[in-house]
């Protein structure tokens, strides 16, 4: 129960909210850095899934990223990265990059199984069907594939969301900010309010992005796609 | 227009249809020299606004003929012609578009509406989105389907039925001069096929397509086929001609076995009583009566049951023609064929 107080006691502070090691401030960067690698994880695996998902072709890709993916901690791929970036620069090289990098590698084996497996997924029959009307195959990906694809592609952009602010929150160990930082601090200072009003920000960060993109996909998503319905 | 026994057209002459031709098509699929071929040097010609179904057994290379044609398979040997044309010379997305195209498992797209899933073709081909909507309506008025009701649902929320129609709607759209329909009617139960098959047929007569139709059920091709291509094992055709040729005259022994023991009573199924000959009558009492459409083969069931010697065929006004009896629709299949498409 102490600890419950204390936390929000934490948060209700209005000090914790103001100035560079503010709420607002340390949460925009977790958000800010986060969308980044989203964004450049996606702009690589999404359209290498995709076609890999399309032709068939070099389909051990996916599936030896998904296993190394499942292999490696977070944790160990920042201090992996870490001797080399530093050799860049001493500063950023140990704050900023390893955990960078780390986000968008590990952002990419979620989406790149999720591009493949629901583009792949889509029945043969119909993109068969597709062909023999006159459709391009890029008519076929774009007008068919990852329409249908959709619900999976949702999946897997909210798994690599997830995984990018988990790795961010690591990070913090390194200096790389955003709200792990309250969570080394507190740790740091032996006090418990810092430390689980820093858990707390980052499982509400968590799940709001989570929310966000079910709700995204729900609205995007063709009604179509829902199981059978009566009628 | 005349219409014979089956329901089929007269369609000759009208422009509806481009004429088919298979020259000496082969298809291998294991490259390997001497590998036996999945279809083996088919030639047979379509002409323009029939119906020829291709009918074998399992694994005969029907499909594998029928996805030649639309470039989905490419022949290892010989040519298809689509109105004099080898459909090889032309670019492959525009042929396809003035194909038709009806599987089996119908392959709507499940996230788009009905309407939008029928302009499909329409919307590749940049027409209008005015031109896509009224074309849509016409054709679901077409295959039955009320456009107010159907334009906007999903595929899921359809029958396997209406499912079908909808795959024939929209295989229609551009109104293509070629229907390529594999075992278009396969998986709906038996009475909706049969629903489904005269309702083409219907539409058949206004159209006058050409069509490429395959199916493995033997009463299928007779029923919807101007012109029948018997497939055997190796790709091999078997024998070509109307249907009531290849009842009447299998030419091996494996088309005899395929068309069946009652190829007799699937030949009267092809003709009508208003093709008999009838005999002059007495005074015709309490004796069962058939409109001119009525098929010999049912007539012949009705007189067998009724266990009388005779039956009175009616005229189109439905005033007494003269007698039918059990030996008239026997001696019919003596007579010539009834007259058929191109015939
Ligand atoms: N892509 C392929 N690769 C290798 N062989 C194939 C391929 N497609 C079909 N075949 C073979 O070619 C032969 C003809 O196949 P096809 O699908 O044309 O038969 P079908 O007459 O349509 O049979 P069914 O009535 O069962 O649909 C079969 O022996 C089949 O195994
Ligand atoms: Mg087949």
């Amino acid at each position: 129960m102490q600890i419950v107080a204390a936390t929000i006691q934490w948060l209700a502070d209005p000090a914790h909210w103001q100035g560079s090691n503010g709420i607002p401030l340390r949460l925009g960067e977790h958000v800010a850095l986060s969308g980044l690698s989203l964004l450049l994880a996606a702009l690589v695996a999404m359209p290498l899934g995709l076609w890999i998902g399309h032709t068939g072709r070099f389909s051990w890709l996916v599936v030896s990223s998904a296993n190394a993916w499942r292999a490696l901690p977070s944790f160990a791929v920042i201090g992996l990265l870490v001797p080399f970036t530093t050799l860049l620069d001493p500063n950023l090289g140990f704050i900023l990059y390893p955990t960078l990098i780390a986000m968008i590698v590990l952002a990419g084996p979620p989406l790149l199984v999720n591009s493949y497996q629901g583009v792949a997924g889509v029945d043969r029959d119909l993109v068969e069907a597709a062909r023999g009307m006159g459709m391009s195959e890029r008519q076929i990906l774009f007008d068919l594939e990852m329409p249908i694809a959709l619900p999976v592609l949702a999946t897997g952009l909210r798994s690599a969301a997830v995984q990018v602010i988990a790795t961010a929150t690591l990070g913090a160990t390194f200096g790389f900010g955003g709200l792990g930082h309250y969570i080394v601090l507190g740790d740091a200072n032996q006090d418990n309010g810092e430390l689980f009003g820093g858990v707390v920000l980052v499982a509400a960060l968590a799940l709001g992005t989570l929310a966000m993109f079910v709700l995204l996909e729900r609205r995007l998503a063709s009604p179509g796609l829902a199981p059978r319905t009566a009628g | 227009m005349t219409v014979d026994a089956s329901g089929h057209a007269g369609a000759a002459g009208k422009a509806g249809g481009a004429s088919l031709e298979f020259r000496g098509v082969t298809k291998r699929y294991d490259s390997g020299v001497g590998a036996p071929g999945a279809v083996n040097d088919l030639s047979f010609q379509v002409p323009a606004g029939t119906i020829c179904v291709l009918v074998g057994p399992s694994g005969c290379g029907k499909t594998t003929s029928l996805k030649m044609v639309n470039r989905l398979i490419e022949p290892s040997a010989g040519e298809i012609l689509l109105d004099g044309v080898n459909v090889q010379s032309q670019p492959v997305t525009a042929l396809r578009r003035r194909i038709g195209y009806v599987i089996q498992q119908v392959g709507l797209f499940p996230h788009l509406t009905i309407g939008r899933n029928v302009a499909v073709v329409p919307g590749l081909e940049g027409w209008s989105s005015q031109r896509q909507r009224a074309r849509t309506q016409e054709l679901l008025g077409l295959v039955g389907l009320d456009p107010r009701r159907y334009e906007n649902r999903y595929p899921n929320q359809l029958s396997g039925g209406e499912r079908q129609r909808v795959g024939v709607a929209r295989a229609l759209a551009a109104d293509p001069p070629l229907m390529l329909m594999d075992e278009p009617f396969a998986a709906v139960d038996p009475i909706v096929r049969e629903r489904l098959q005269d309702e083409f047929l219907r539409l058949q007569r206004e159209l006058a397509k050409t069509i490429l139709f395959v199916t493995h059920d033997i009463d299928e091709a007779i029923k919807m086929g101007d012109l029948i291509a018997v497939m055997q094992e190796g790709g091999r055709l078997a024998q070509f001609g109307p249907p009531d040729e290849i009842l009447a005259h299998p030419s091996s022994e494996f088309v005899a076995r395929f068309v069946g023991e009652d190829r007799g009573l699937k030949r009267l199924s092809l003709r009508t009583v208003a093709d008999l000959r009838v005999e002059k009558m007495g005074r015709p009492v309490g004796l069962p009566r058939f409109t001119p459409g009525t098929k010999l083969r049912d007539a012949l069931a009705i007189l067998l049951v009724a266990d009388t010697r005779g039956g009175i065929a009616l005229d189109e006004g439905g005033r007494p023609r003269g007698l039918v009896t059990v030996d008239a629709i026997a001696s019919s299949l003596t007579d010539d064929p009834p007259a058929r498409v191109g015939a």
